[in-house]
């Protein structure tokens, strides 16, 4: 550690120094340290939209409940989807791929780490937005399009926490007319679709940084097809993110045009069309499911073959479906739409699009139960969870083919049926293999293992909690239960199934205060974990845990696929695995190695300007809410001037110090850009 | 015999899901659900039921399937004292043939039947009659005119309740006038969205008389949940009886009776701001036809104390078991307390003024 090359301070301005303290997380461009900000972020975010959860299951157990007001409610259930969506699963993913691309790809760290800081500190100042809506939003009930607004009552309606009604409240679709200016009235949806601009601004700047890492970074030896599924798929994503977000940035633009500046490009009754909001919302929308669930699909590549020690079966076939997956999921938006009133001709086509999907999501499923299959499985807590995501996938898979039947969705959208659907994608795909790649990576980040019992403890109830919890949604959506619905009647015959599900809920909720325990617990109380815990196949275990600053003291060269695995394993006759001999040797020598770097390694410097052209963005943001007034005018001139400044001060900063002793032989692969 | 254990536990938890799932077809109360999707009660509702099942039952054999190989899996590779390393398998081409192969064959006998089905039942019959249904935040109402039996020009406005021919197809027109809302009508067919400034068709038939219950399915705004409506299937003679009286104007109450001083507040308490009625000529100096509807349009309430109309304020009220009168009551003393947001204020009616309203609004039949 200590052979980390000291930083020059030499410069004509200041430059930031800290190696600890908030000061140093404020400046870092260590992916590694941006990828551990996402991550605590995101989980912060995944407790409160979790929060919101629970407040909408206690309200739904009652029939014609009035726990929550109307407002509350419509306000919940708005930020439980974008919270989850947009604050949990995206930065969760953003976490993932931030700490282990580089490490996956034999790199130092990304291609342009301070753009790595910028994405993390917009998205992080993004979320504070989005949320500051709880405190400065407004929501009044509706005025017509002259302006009248009547003796209107702005409250949301009998019920409890009428408070929290004044955060966005338009469902995280945003649907149009309802979220225009008209409909919406207040600040509310203003603070979503600015919001949303901000954070799909900070993916779209990390999906360009991954994009050139991957292109330009690998290690040596490293082709394209020796790289890890889960570098695989996080390429992937950011192809996805790279295309659908202009999309959604384009909408959204219209949409707060439409609401502050008295444009009305979906506003019907001013001659716009609310459907071009729909086309444009799920053509970023659909591929935004994408982005959800192609990561954790990349984590389960990763553990199942690790805990089968076999190799990934048909590593190929499941790369390209997950490329085949993102170039369909380009095609399939308007089945969120079947029942707007599309012609048969598209519903048609739209639904045969949709199915096609089924076959690579197929090929993949098949795959990974190919690599179980004749495996020699042990049962950690990360394979459980990949397995449990196997198996709920499945199920979220096979009632999405159902919506591709478009009569059938025509009864089943805007059903609970469409919400078991997508939560056991998010929940039981997605969130498991988040938990799965957390209890797998774990020594990475504190070089030592997460408790093995309570992690089994947190997946069990998890999977209960899960199926309890998302299971009747599928009947009670067949049977009439209508989504966003504050209260369903005691006729409709509901309400048992309903709190069933809310018993599940806390099920779940008790389980992540299991998991969270267990993660505050083992930073100081789990076993050390040395360099090869899980006896992986993959180069980022060929560093020391936790990960040195410098990831590689050098350089691996790649030779095949699982070059890990290859340096720890031969083949007898029969195609068995054989332990080298020298394999204990090997990963002794990388632990020294890693430890002690045989020469000094320059890395990039730390920077305070990615934090601050985030925050003079969110500036700006706030600035055209009420760009009305004259204080939202100099916040407008304010943030632009930070931002400018900002930009000006990152351009003449050079990147890395020119030390003497720079000579040739020191430009490692990984930094030669 | 520990990890044995565990085995058991995953595979009973696997067999629970199932369990879970045969109750979605056992559940007694799905049948008795008035928003039951599984209950088709028209031609197009079963023709999307029957299209419907298929795919679930090939689906669950994927399901049983999948998860049957997982516990198989988990069974006979779990990690054993004793057990050999395994032979490292990179994938085997002849499978990845079979399984994108299999699937794409399944998928593509659903894909015909799903759009034959699309094509069947997304044109309305050209001779089929046609009613507007418009969408408002949070009511719909139904418009007929141009049908059978009725004059050239005239034209019925109701709300809540549409009241079509049993055994005949009906071509709903659906509109909005504000936000976009989604009608559905489970029993008799799948969902159309209602979008302004766009018409969209949707077929209805039902196969018996009977009331089949509507939802608005898509978020519409504070009382989204609250928008409801009913469908009510009569015979053709009913229906045509139904259309005749739908044409009466209201009479004017005798002076000095409630329902005249209910008459009276109706006037001037603020309700004919958005509200409707169709008078008979009079001469007591009340316009024949009230058509202000300044702000917003409320429900015309020529007949709302119709026979078929035994729901109001987005088919709410009353709620099971509650009275008429007590749940008219409630709503005229403070709709948004029934209805969030509700456009029909608190107009700080009087008691007396509300038993006056409620004897004049029961003599609109």
């Amino acid at each position: 550690m200590t052979d980390v090359a000291a930083r020059p301070v030499t410069t004509i301005y200041r430059k930031p120094r800290s190696e600890t303290g908030l000061w140093s997380w404020i400046t870092t461009v260590d992916h590694k340290r941006i990828g551990t900000m996402y991550g605590y972020a995101a989980f912060f975010f995944f407790l409160l939209g979790g929060i919101e959860a629970l407040l909408l299951r206690v309200h739904l157990a009652q029939a014609n409940s009035e726990f929550l007001t109307a407002g509350a409610y419509n306000s919940l259930f708005t930020m439980h989807g974008t919270t989850m969506i947009f604050l949990f699963v995206m930065p969760a993913s953003a976490a993932f791929f931030n700490y282990l691309l580089p490490l996956q790809l034999g790199a130092r760290d990304v291609a342009f780490p301070r753009l790595n800081a910028l994405s993390w500190w917009v998205f992080f100042f993004g979320a504070i937005f989005l949320y500051s809506s709880f405190i400065f939003g407004t929501a009044f009930a509706p005025m017509t399009p002259d302006g009248v607004t009547g003796n209107i009552p702005i409250n949301g309606g009998p019920g409890a926490f009428d408070f929290l009604a004044s955060s966005p409240n338009g469902g995280w679709f945003g649907y149009q007319p309802h979220a225009g200016p008209f409909y919406s009235t207040g600040t509310a949806m203003d603070y979503w679709s600015m919001g949303l601009q901000i954070l799909g601004l900070a993916s779209l700047i990390s999906s360009v940084n991954f994009i050139v890492t991957v292109f330009n970074m690998r290690a040596k030896g490293m082709r394209l097809l020796r790289m890890p599924v889960f570098a695989w798929m996080t390429t992937v994503v950011a192809f996805l993110m790279l295309f659908s977000l202009p999309i959604i940035a384009v909408a959204l633009f219209m949409a707060t045009f439409d609401r502050q500046f008295g444009s009305t490009f979906f506003q019907a009754t001013n001659g716009g069309d609310p459907i071009l909001w729909q086309h444009l919302f799920w053509l970023f929308g659909h591929p935004e499911v994408y982005i959800l669930i192609l990561p954790a699909m990349g984590i389960v590549s990763e553990v199942i073959p690790t805990f089968s020690r076999k190799p990934l079966f048909g590593y190929s076939a499941v790369v390209f479906a997950g490329a085949a997956i993102a170039f369909l999921g380009f095609g399939v938006w308007a089945h969120h739409m079947f029942a707007s009133g599309i012609s048969p001709v598209a519903q048609a086509a739209f639904g045969l699009a949709t199915m096609t999907i089924a076959v690579p999501t197929g090929i993949k499923i098949f795959n990974w139960l190919g690599t179980i299959w004749l495996g020699k499985i042990k049962f950690t807590t990360p394979m459980l969870f990949s397995i449990g995501f196997v198996a709920m996938f499945v199920i979220g898979g096979l009632s999405g083919v159902t919506h591709a039947v478009v009569p059938s969705d025509w009864q089943q959208t805007d059903t609970y049926y469409i919400v078991a659907h997508f939560h056991y994608v998010l929940f039981g795909g997605a969130i498991f293999g988040l938990f799965s790649g957390l209890y797998y990576w774990y020594p990475k980040l504190r070089g030592r293992m997460m408790n093995e019992r309570l992690g089994k403890l947190h997946f069990w109830l998890m999977l209960i909690g899960m199926n309890l919890t998302f299971a009747p949604m599928h009947w009670l959506g067949l049977q009439g239960m209508v989504r966003r619905t504050w209260k369903y009647p005691e006729e409709a015959g509901l309400q048992t199934w309903n709190q069933v599900e809310t018993v599940g809920a806390f099920i779940i909720a008790l389980s992540i205060l299991v998991f969270m325990y267990n993660w505050w617990r083992s930073k100081t109380h789990g076993e050390p974990s040395g360099l090869d815990p899980w006896d992986a196949r993959t180069i980022e275990w060929m560093t020391p845990n936790p990960t040195p600053e410098y990831n590689f003291a050098v350089p691996p060269v790649v030779e095949s696929l699982d070059d890990f695995w290859r340096r720890k394993y031969a083949e007898d006759e029969e195609g068995r695995a054989v332990r080298r001999p020298e394999a204990d040797q090997v990963i002794a020598e990388l632990e020294e190695i890693g430890n002690n770097p045989p020469q000094p390694i320059h890395l990039p410097n730390p920077s305070y300007f990615p934090f601050l052209v985030g925050l003079g963005i969110t500036i700006i943001s706030y600035g055209i809410i009420y760009h009305t007034t004259a204080w939202g005018k100099a916040l407008i001139v304010g943030g632009a001037l930070l931002t400018m400044a900002s930009f000006i001060g990152w351009g003449i900063e050079p990147l890395e110090d020119e030390p003497e002793d720079h000579t040739p032989e020191h430009l490692e692969p990984a930094e030669a850009l | 015999m520990r990890s044995r254990l565990r085995s058991l536990r995953l595979a009973g938890l696997v067999f629970l899901a199932l369990a879970l799932s045969a109750c979605q077809l056992i559940a007694p109360d799905v049948e008795d659900a008035p928003l039951n999707s599984l209950d088709p009660q028209g031609p197009f509702a079963r023709q999307i039921d029957s299209l419907f099942w298929p795919v679930f039952w090939i689906a669950a054999g994927i399901f049983v399937f999948v998860q049957l190989a997982i516990i198989v899996a988990v069974f006979l590779f779990r990690d054993r004292p004793g057990r050999k390393e395994p032979k490292q398998i990179h994938g085997n081409a002849k499978l990845e043939v079979i399984w994108t192969v299999i699937p794409a064959l399944i998928l593509a006998t659903i894909a015909v039947p799903t759009v034959r089905t699309v094509f069947d039942l997304t044109e309305c019959a050209p001779d089929s009659m046609r009613i507007e249904v418009i969408a408002h935040q949070w009511w719909f109402e139904f418009r007929y005119s141009n049908i059978e039996g009725m004059p050239a020009g005239a034209e019925i406005e109701t709300a809540n309740t549409m009241v079509i021919p049993a055994d005949e197809e009906v071509c709903a027109v659906l509109q909005s006038e504000d936000v976009v809302h989604n009608f559905w009508v489970p029993k008799l067919h799948g969902k159309r969205y209602l979008v302004p400034g766009q018409e969209n068709l949707l077929r209805l038939q039902a196969d018996e008389p009977g009331t089949y219950y509507a939802h608005c399915a898509e978020f519409c705004g504070l009382s989204h949940s609250l928008m409801r409506a009913q469908v009510e299937a009569v015979p053709r003679e009913e229906f045509e009886a139904w259309i005749a009286r739908q044409l009466q104007p209201a009479a004017i109450p005798d002076e000095g009776t409630p329902a005249w001083d209910g008459l009276q507040v109706f006037q001037s308490a603020g309700c004919v701001q958005c509200h409707t009625v169709d008078f008979e000529d009079n001469d007591q100096n009340i316009p024949d036809n009230i058509i202000p509807r300044e702000a917003f349009n409320g429900p015309n309430l020529t007949h709302f104390a119709d026979q078929y109309r035994t729901h109001f304020a987005g088919a709410v009220l009353p709620e099971h078991g509650e009275d008429f009168e007590t749940a008219l009551k409630r709503w005229l003393a403070d709709p948004p307390s029934v209805k969030p947001g509700s456009y029909m204020p608190d107009l700080g009616l009087t008691e007396a003024d509300i038993d006056n309203l409620i004897a004049w609004l029961r003599t609109l039949e």
